[in-house]
């Protein structure tokens, strides 16, 4: 009679821990984390409130220079897009992504500049011009709330493989590479500050310690002084393939661009 | 034209304390900085923010080159009439800046 209540008690406490399991597994399926989650609150609010996110300043400048025409054609963005830019919805969720009659991928910043060249037949922007980051906040904000969703365009894979290349490859002095800190180390504290899992979550960035926004570009420049490595070339594709690698690596983490970190 | 974000309630209760929240695009260079050719970059900040609600002032502050750039600021303010809430922001290099609030006070 014991042996048997024995048998029973445990065959209870296995099916709880079983449906405890299932439980963890189904709420803790996905482990990653946005840099969002690693801040302190104080941040975590300034992003949040559109009115005390600094951010929200150069999306608001963008919404001016999508209406202001520009270049030989004398043709604004919304000439095209439409005034509101409902139509750049999810956009940015599916960038860097190859255009069409091209065969590399671009990313935001340089789709941006394509328009301006083919459409309004004016002269790129330069890499971290305000213009073009306040127009690729602007963009990306529409996408605010939506999923990554990089394209499923096969010829992006070859480029993606040499983005997790460089993501995997030791470099600079300190012989460190994006892996180490980024997968294998992520959550642990680096001079007092917690690694992110470096999720591109909202670019363009405002970064408190530029006390201005930044691209993703300007971020990976860092991270590569940081290690003691020479930045490549601001035109160089590298940025555009470890790009693609990262969003396809955050795939269906939401944009909260514009994004504050510290 | 400055790129500004005001937080004001658009409508009080008479007597009730109100947050005014105001962000405003600007470089607040120090003075301090070498630019790229190592001459010092020239300052450039906002000097004084004032806050007046229907012409009397409610708020005012000077600023120094030890504050960011794109200056946040948040102040109280008690809502004893309906009126307007005129923010003005002056600075370096003739720079000047208005945003104008109205709230309804029932």
């Amino acid at each position: 009679m014991r042996r048997r209540l024995l048998v029973v008690g445990l065959g209870l406490v296995f099916v709880a821990t079983y449906a405890a399991a299932q439980v963890g597994s189904q709420s803790g399926a996905d482990k990653r984390r946005s840099g969002y989650r690693d801040m302190g609150e104080a941040l975590q609010k300034m992003q949040d409130d559109d009115t005390a996110n600094p951010g929200m300043l150069f999306v608001q400048l963008g919404s001016q220079l999508w209406a202001k025409p520009a270049g030989v054609a004398n043709k604004s963005c919304a000439d095209c897009h439409g005034a509101d830019a409902a139509s750049m919805k999810g956009v940015a969720t599916r960038y860097p992504a190859i255009p069409a009659g091209s065969d590399r991928p671009l990313d935001l910043e340089g789709r941006i500049n394509l328009c301006r060249t083919q459409h309004q037949s004016a002269d790129p922007l330069p890499p971290e011009n305000l213009d073009l980051l306040a127009l690729a906040a602007f963009v990306a904000h529409q996408s605010r709330g939506l999923p990554i969703a990089p394209p499923a365009d096969p010829r992006l894979e070859a480029f993606r493989q040499q983005g997790e290349e460089i993501y995997r490859r030791r470099q600079g002095q300190l012989n460190l590479s994006c892996a180490i800190c980024h997968d294998d180390n992520a959550g642990k504290k680096l001079a007092g500050i917690v690694i992110p899992e470096a999720h591109p979550t909202g670019y363009p960035i405002y970064r408190l310690e530029w006390q201005a926004l930044g691209s993703l570009k300007r971020r990976l420049r860092n991270c590569m002084v940081g290690i003691r490595a020479e930045a490549w070339p601001l035109d160089a594709p590298e940025y555009t393939a470890l790009e693609l690698y990262l969003m396809e690596r955050a795939k269906g983490l939401k944009l909260e661009t514009p994004a504050v970190r510290p | 034209m400055s790129n500004i974000l005001v937080n004001a309630p658009k409508t009080a209760k008479r007597g009730d304390v109100v947050e005014i929240k105001a962000l405003i695009m600007h470089p607040m260079e120090t003075g301090f900085r070498p630019g790229p050719n190592g001459r010092i970059i020239p300052r450039n900040i906002i000097e004084r923010f004032t806050a007046t609600w229907n012409g009397a002032e409610i708020f005012a502050m000077d600023m120094s080159p030890a504050i960011a750039a794109n200056p946040f600021v948040s102040f109280f303010a008690q809502a004893n009439e309906s009126g307007t809430v005129v923010l003005r922001w002056t600075g370096d290099e003739g720079f000047a800046a208005e945003h104008r609030v109205d709230i309804t006070v029932a």
